[in-house]
């Protein structure tokens, strides 16, 4: 079976330079008010904003955004298809997410005995964890999809594999 | 002030190489698990082993696990509000914000990791 992933530079047209200026001062100011508030209240408050949903918000606009103006170019409002772009997205976060839980509990256990282990086995472990989630989903969507269709116990206004391919 | 200038520097680095990797993967699923890279913690916890101890950045990782379960259940929360209340992306993603901080400072409060 080939893999549904795949690259796709060409996305990266799709950006305006301020997009990416705006990225990089979220994500260095998320950084700064970790460390400002570590500093202020303890690394056990510090800690909880190590996971903070900044960097999604700009993300998802985006996202939603670059979806609507390619729409738009083509004739149509794509409102509606911005807002399923990002919902897709916020879907992969939450995923991702799960990765991020792996990681941080991975470096908890290995950081006090070596540190260069406990970024190396806590990366490998956000990295396996988000992927093995996405594709569990991804059967588990496909195999729910194939259910209704076969029984005809849903109006099949698509088919599983056009769902698939939306994704 | 450096110690500010170089977390922003290491911070927006990080955030905007994984953010460009999530751009360029398709399909859009799979490239949102780059929008829950542990960016922001990589530079983070570097800095905090530098300047203090890895016990420091054990504290921190720990308080990390409580904002990971409150950011799948956001994530969820945004899903929803983009699909069903077909909200658009900057009020749903910001909105939910709220529902972040409840869940992550509950949690944080009930598994006691202030102490």
């Amino acid at each position: 079976m080939m893999t549904p992933i795949h690259i796709s530079p060409s996305s990266l047209r799709e950006g305006r330079w301020y997009e990416y200026v705006i990225r990089f001062a979220l994500g260095g100011a998320a950084t700064v008010f970790t460390g400002i508030v570590s500093g202020r209240y303890g690394a056990s408050v510090g800690g909880l904003f190590l996971a903070l949903p900044a960097i999604f918000c700009a993300s998802a606009t985006l996202i939603e955004k670059h979806e609507i103006r390619r729409k738009r170019e083509a004739g149509l409002s794509g409102e509606r298809r911005g807002q399923e772009a990002a919902a897709l997205d916020a879907a992969g976060a939450a995923l991702g997410a799960l990765g991020m839980l792996a990681f941080a509990g991975v470096f908890l256990w290995l950081v006090e005995r070596s540190v260069a282990a406990a970024f190396a086995a806590a990366s490998l472990a956000w990295i396996v964890v988000s992927v093995a989630a996405w594709f569990v989903r991804r059967k588990l969507r496909f195999a729910r999809r194939v259910v209704r269709e076969t029984n005809g116990s849903a109006m099949p206004t698509r088919r599983a594999s056009d769902d698939l391919r939306r994704e | 002030m450096t110690e500010y200038l170089v977390r922003f520097l290491v911070g927006g680095i990080v955030v905007s190489a994984f953010a460009m990797l999530g751009d360029v993967l398709k399909p859009k699923s799979f490239a949102g698990l780059f929008g829950a890279a542990p960016s922001v913690a990589l530079a983070t916890l570097g800095i905090a082993i530098y300047q203090h101890s890895p016990s420091y950045a054990a504290t921190q990782s720990f308080s990390m696990m409580a904002g990971a379960i409150a950011l799948i259940i956001y994530s969820v929360v945004v899903c929803q509000l983009l699909i069903r209340a077909r909200m658009r992306a900057l009020p749903a993603t910001t909105a939910s914000i709220v529902v972040w901080l409840f869940v992550a400072f509950g949690l944080w409060f009930i598994a006691g990791i202030q102490t």
